[in-house]
């Protein structure tokens, strides 16, 4: 069967609105709900962690965020626009010269990237920055 | 199954007591996120490396749990307190079983 050029858009405009609903559905947890799971619900404070990110990002595909939190335990990062909304988990050691960290991470589109970080007390510290992204990263 | 992952690490070779070390570390790796489709329209399965750890003589410095968000070649930078002459060493885990690794060596006087 040969397609229409018509033909061939209407199939890739269909196929495209079902890719697009797709990670929605079987990605039930969103950033809110993955951030609840990690902290319990806990109050978090926006004092002693900072988090850098760039304001625009050109290539979504690879985005170099910069995170600190001195005294932390454990870091984790949040991408809230991505399909898994989970990024990383830094846990510091004994060894750690400083609870900071840089890395690199992928965004599908403008969103926020969110660190929280989880104190020794249980308490827990929480940056967000807002990233806006020219090409989105995650193959959609 | 990744192919040609190689590590790569930047600590310094000598420092002195109590100094905070900067380290860097990256691996090329195509860290398959699993939301991709190839041109027939099948998911392309997650390959990715889920989990970064770097010991200094033994004790944890960092352990990163990773997941398809980190983008390829997977690169962190972090510091280490160094008391004493020891190694660094750095070892990945790979969804498919593989662990790749590396070790520094540093001198503390």
């Amino acid at each position: 069967m040969s397609l229409t050029r018509r033909e061939f858009v209407g199939t890739s405009l269909t196929s495209a609105a079902a890719f697009a609903a797709f990670p929605s559905m079987s990605f039930a947890a969103t950033a809110d709900e993955a951030i609840a799971a990690y902290t319990g619900g806990a109050a978090t404070s926006d004092a002693g962690i900072t988090l850098i990110a760039p304001e625009i990002a050109e290539n979504g595909n690879t985005v170099q965020i910069e995170v600190s939190a001195p005294g932390a335990e454990e870091i984790i990062m949040f991408a809230a626009g991505n399909p898994n909304p989970n990024v990383a988990t830094f846990k510091f050691g004994p060894m750690s010269g400083s609870q900071a960290a840089t890395t690199r991470i992928r965004l599908a589109g403008e969103q926020d990237v969110i660190a929280i970080a989880k104190m020794p007390d249980g308490s827990f510290l929480k940056a967000v920055s807002n990233v806006k992204v020219t090409i989105g990263g995650c193959g959609g | 199954m990744a192919e040609n992952v190689t590590p790569r690490v930047r600590a310094p070779r000598e420092a002195s007591v109590g100094e905070v070390v900067s380290v860097r570390t990256l691996i090329s790796h195509p860290m398959e996120s699993g939301m991709r489709r190839d041109g027939d329209g099948n998911v392309i399965p997650r390959s990715i490396i889920n989990r970064f750890v770097c010991t200094f003589n033994g004790e944890v410095v960092v352990d990163v749990t990773m997941e398809p968000s980190i983008a390829t070649n997977p690169y962190f930078q972090f510091e280490a307190k160094v008391m004493e002459s020891g190694t660094f060493n750095f070892t990945w885990y790979d969804d498919d079983g593989s662990v790749y690794e590396d070790s520094s060596d540093i001198t503390v006087s």
